[in-house]
């Protein structure tokens, strides 16, 4: 039967041809500009660390001093003493703390110009705790801190760009004049948004920055500080020299902790309250508590990291697709109707209303399919626009195969939807009446 | 025309009708809002930043470090250097420049013993910084230079809480003037940093900031008194010699030492370009949405229109048959399509304050002011009469002898 609704079905489209175009058109229109949306809402606004995240916290205090009203949340980075303190407190299964820098890079080769590169200044726990891949060799070990040894990770790009993609691992590259050897070389990693180092969202205008790659270059945060290489920070109050920032009072490091079961996250939420507290006993902070512990997740959302524009953006194409649906379901229904006649001679003939709805409906369905592999076009050309765009996140905007599966489903579903109500329509038009009057 | 017969047409036609409303309604909620959306960006689009923004370029090299003692003679040098590139008229060596993105910025008090600062404003450092972005005094005059103090004094006097070495004077803007002091002679008042004083010497019509978080705070920036070395150059020429400017200028900075990194060599529609290009991207994406849905409602029409005269086709026989003029079946179609439009855009304007309100408290905007509705309005009955223009003139040419048979 099915066959034989598909002839039919093929037939009728071929008599209207404009009408056939004109509803294929709207439905892949409005499937590409959602598909589009959606996937880059997707792809902003997935788990970085599947798995791995509800295992991850973020520790908050509040150690600016001198002020005359306690801020409503705890500062987004920590000042560098009370991050190291908590890190060296050992009390989660891993710690990390993670530093922004700009730092200098001077090639050897004489051919390649010095440059200026984000860097990452963290400790050993980061790699397995964040479950980096490594092409060559591997991170530095919790030794290497301590000694303050002059060691470097750099990713995949940079290896390509300096050491034509060998392994690399024991050379070394120049970092704002100290030469660092090479102990590893990342394998492809692109986080989405780059997680570890997000401060700032939820005041800010434009959050795309935050889906930036990984840094170019990770090293030791205390040679980072024996570089006196140049941090980012977020707030500084009181005399700060930039160039000591272990003692400065600036908000400028994150910190990170694994805690995989519940006892463990009360146990790790009452030593930061006690460290808060024992700070103040010790006359560093002076003011009440203001703590503050997220998971991985929660920070996210608490930032607000996917950006307002894309946001935005989705929800124009869902309105867009809306209309063109409303489009397509008054186009169906009059081209429907419009062949009242010959429904109720097939009626007349025998047809079950079952058999008139099936048949109206294989033929919405079938605008839908072709509407769909349309709107898979348009979202793969709608993708390739998002990748020339000017912004951090461009080059994640690629095809998902889940997304793939998911706008001919969507497609589908919304002409059969649109379909319903004039096949419905259609079924009910009684036999004799039409024979009658025709 | 009688509007009576057109209705009860369409009472025959509930649900192709009610489509048709439904989806007029939902484009014209959409355009007003993306209509109002385009305005907004535009306007910011348009923000004035109160600089000779055709005559200016900029140059920033990495911070080379080194001690306070090494830096500013360099600084100084490099000023010189860049001065005796011919056609330059002001070279600054700053902070931070408008639109820069990277800003400085700070609390500020009118009373020592406020509990919170009364507004936050952006710092300019910089000796002749006003001189080379050619702002436009208000009141007052500019800084002297013997007024500036280098940054490294100025921290190490706040740590000390010598107060002797610290600068005296600031030059404001207008907008902050207005905030702090409405309707009042700022000259002359204090504004004070924590404990720290300045007096205002100098009030500025117009400044935009480095980065812009709210645009009601766009323009509160001030000028300080701080000679800065961070390899930050702005350089003022005429706007036909800026590429050959900043080309000469880079070369002059690379001979001087050719280790130095430059970070950006660029002018400063470059840097309000890139400022803006995310709003620019946007305007373009949400003019397209406003056309296609157009286009697609118009289709849609077309599609309906045509399928309602192809119905009708034996209706119109009779009464053109009956004396109603090729006209009257013109103008049937017309009003038909007309009332329909005004329905959808009746419920399209309940739609478009509800999108509104959805967008205020979701996404910060502002209420829509009342204006974009008749907008929308407006666009949605010219597509409604273009688009149903074509099958009611086909209406019009079916001739009275399709009365006579049988159908």
């Amino acid at each position: 039967m099915f066959g034989y609704y598909l002839e039919l079905a093929l037939r009728s489209l071929k008599r209207n041809r404009v009408l056939t175009v004109l509803m294929v058109v709207a439905i892949s229109v409005g499937i590409g500009a959602s598909m589009t949306t959606m996937t880059v809402m997707y792809l902003l606004s997935g788990d970085p660390l599947p798995g791995r995240s509800s295992h991850l916290y973020y520790p908050q205090l509040d150690a600016e001093t001198g002020k005359s009203m306690v801020r409503s949340h705890p500062a987004d980075l920590l000042d560098y003493i009370s991050a190291r303190d908590l890190w060296s407190g050992h009390k989660a299964t891993r710690q990390t703390m993670v530093a922004g820098a700009i730092v200098k890079l001077q090639p050897e080769q004489s051919s390649k110009r010095p440059m200026m590169i984000e860097a990452l200044a963290t400790t050993s726990d980061f790699f397995p705790m964040f479950d980096v891949p490594f092409k060559y060799g591997a991170g530095w070990r919790p030794e290497d801190e301590e000694a303050r040894a002059r060691v470097a990770v750099i990713d995949a790009d940079l290896n390509r760009h300096l050491f034509g993609g060998a392994n690399s691992v024991g050379q070394t590259i120049r970092i704002d004049g100290n030469d660092l050897r090479i102990v590893g070389v990342l394998d492809k990693w692109r986080p989405s948004p780059r997680f570890y180092s997000i401060a700032g969202g939820h005041a800010a205008a434009d959050t795309s920055d935050f889906y930036k790659p990984p840094q170019g270059v990770m090293m030791p945060l205390p040679t980072a500080l024996d570089a006196q290489s140049q941090f980012d920070w977020f707030n500084c109050w009181g005399d700060v020299d930039l160039k000591h920032m272990d003692a400065a009072k600036c908000e400028w490091v994150g910190l990170w902790v694994q805690l995989d079961s519940p006892a463990q996250r009360t146990a790790y939420r009452e030593y930061l309250a006690h460290y808060d507290a024992e700070q103040r006993a010790l006359g560093r902070f002076d003011h009440a508590p203001n703590i503050r512990m997220m998971s991985l997740m929660e920070w996210l959302d608490f930032s607000r990291v996917v950006p307002q524009d894309v946001q935005l953006q989705t929800w124009l194409a869902f309105g867009f697709l809306a209309i063109c649906i409303c489009n397509t379901v008054g186009l169906l229904l009059v081209k429907f109707l419009g062949r009242s006649g010959e429904i109720g001679i097939r009626r007349a003939m025998g047809a079950s209303r079952r058999d008139i709805f099936m048949q109206c409906l294989v033929e919405a369905g079938t605008v839908g399919a072709v509407g769909g592999l349309g709107g898979l076009l348009l979202s793969w050309v709608g993708l390739w626009l998002v990748r020339q765009q000017k912004v951090a996140y461009a080059d994640l905007a690629t095809l998902d195969p889940g997304m793939l599966v998911l706008t001919l489903m969507l497609a589908i579903g919304a002409s059969m939807a649109a379909g319903l109500l004039p096949a419905i329509r259609a079924s009910r038009v009684p036999p004799a009446l039409q024979i009658k009057v025709t | 025309m009688d509007i009576l017969p057109i209705l009860s047409t369409l009472r025959r036609h509930k649900i192709t009708a009610t489509l048709l409303i439904l989806q007029v309604a939902l484009t014209c909620a959409i355009v007003c809002n993306a209509v109002f959306l385009i305005a907004q960006r535009m306007e910011r689009m348009h923000m004035t930043s109160g600089v000779a923004e055709q005559e200016l370029v900029r140059v920033r090299l990495a911070s080379i470090g080194g001690t306070s003692e090494e830096k500013y003679p360099r600084d100084s040098e490099d000023v010189a250097l860049l001065r005796q590139i011919p056609g330059v008229t002001e070279v600054a060596s700053v902070n931070e420049v408008p639109f820069g993105n990277e800003s400085n910025n700070t609390g500020i008090k009118t009373d020592p013993n406020q509990k919170k600062s009364a507004l936050n404003a952006t710092t300019y450092y910089g000796t002749h910084i006003a001189e080379t972005l050619g702002v436009q005094l208000a009141a007052g005059r500019n800084l002297r230079s013997d007024e500036y103090v280098d940054l490294n004094v100025v921290t190490s006097a706040l740590s000390k809480g010598d107060d002797k070495a610290l600068p005296k004077s600031i030059v404001i803007t207008q907008a902050v003037a207005d905030r702090l002091w409405p309707g009042q002679n700022p000259l002359g008042k204090p504004i004070y940093f924590d404990k720290t004083p300045l007096y205002v010497v100098g009030v500025l019509k117009d400044l935009v900031r480095p980065a812009i978080w709210n645009d009601a705070y766009a323009k509160y920036s001030l000028i300080m008194p701080v000679r800065v070395a961070d390899g930050q150059y702005l350089i003022r020429t005429v706007p036909e010699d800026r590429d050959r400017v900043l080309k000469a200028a880079v070369e002059k900075l690379k001979a001087a030492d050719p280790n130095r990194v430059i970070l950006k060599k660029d002018t400063m529609e470059d840097i309000r370009a890139r400022f803006f290009q995310d709003d620019r991207a946007m305007t373009g994406l949400l003019v397209g949405v406003c056309v296609a849905l157009l286009v697609v409602t118009a289709l849609g029409i077309v599609g309906l229109g045509s399928f309602w005269v192809a119905q009708r086709r034996r209706q119109i026989g009779v009464r053109r048959a009956l004396g109603a003029t090729r006209a009257d079946i013109l103008r049937y179609f017309q009003t038909e399509n007309f009332l329909l439009a005004t329905m959808g855009i009746g419920l399209g304007m309940v739609l478009a304050y509800g999108i509104n309100l959805f967008l205020m408290v979701h996404y910060e905007l502002p209420r829509m002011p009342g204006f974009y509705l008749p907008i929308g309005a407006l666009a949605l009955w010219t597509v409604g009469q273009v688009a149903v223009l074509g099958p009611a003139m086909r209406a019009s040419e079916v001739p009275p002898v399709v009365a006579t048979r049988a159908a």
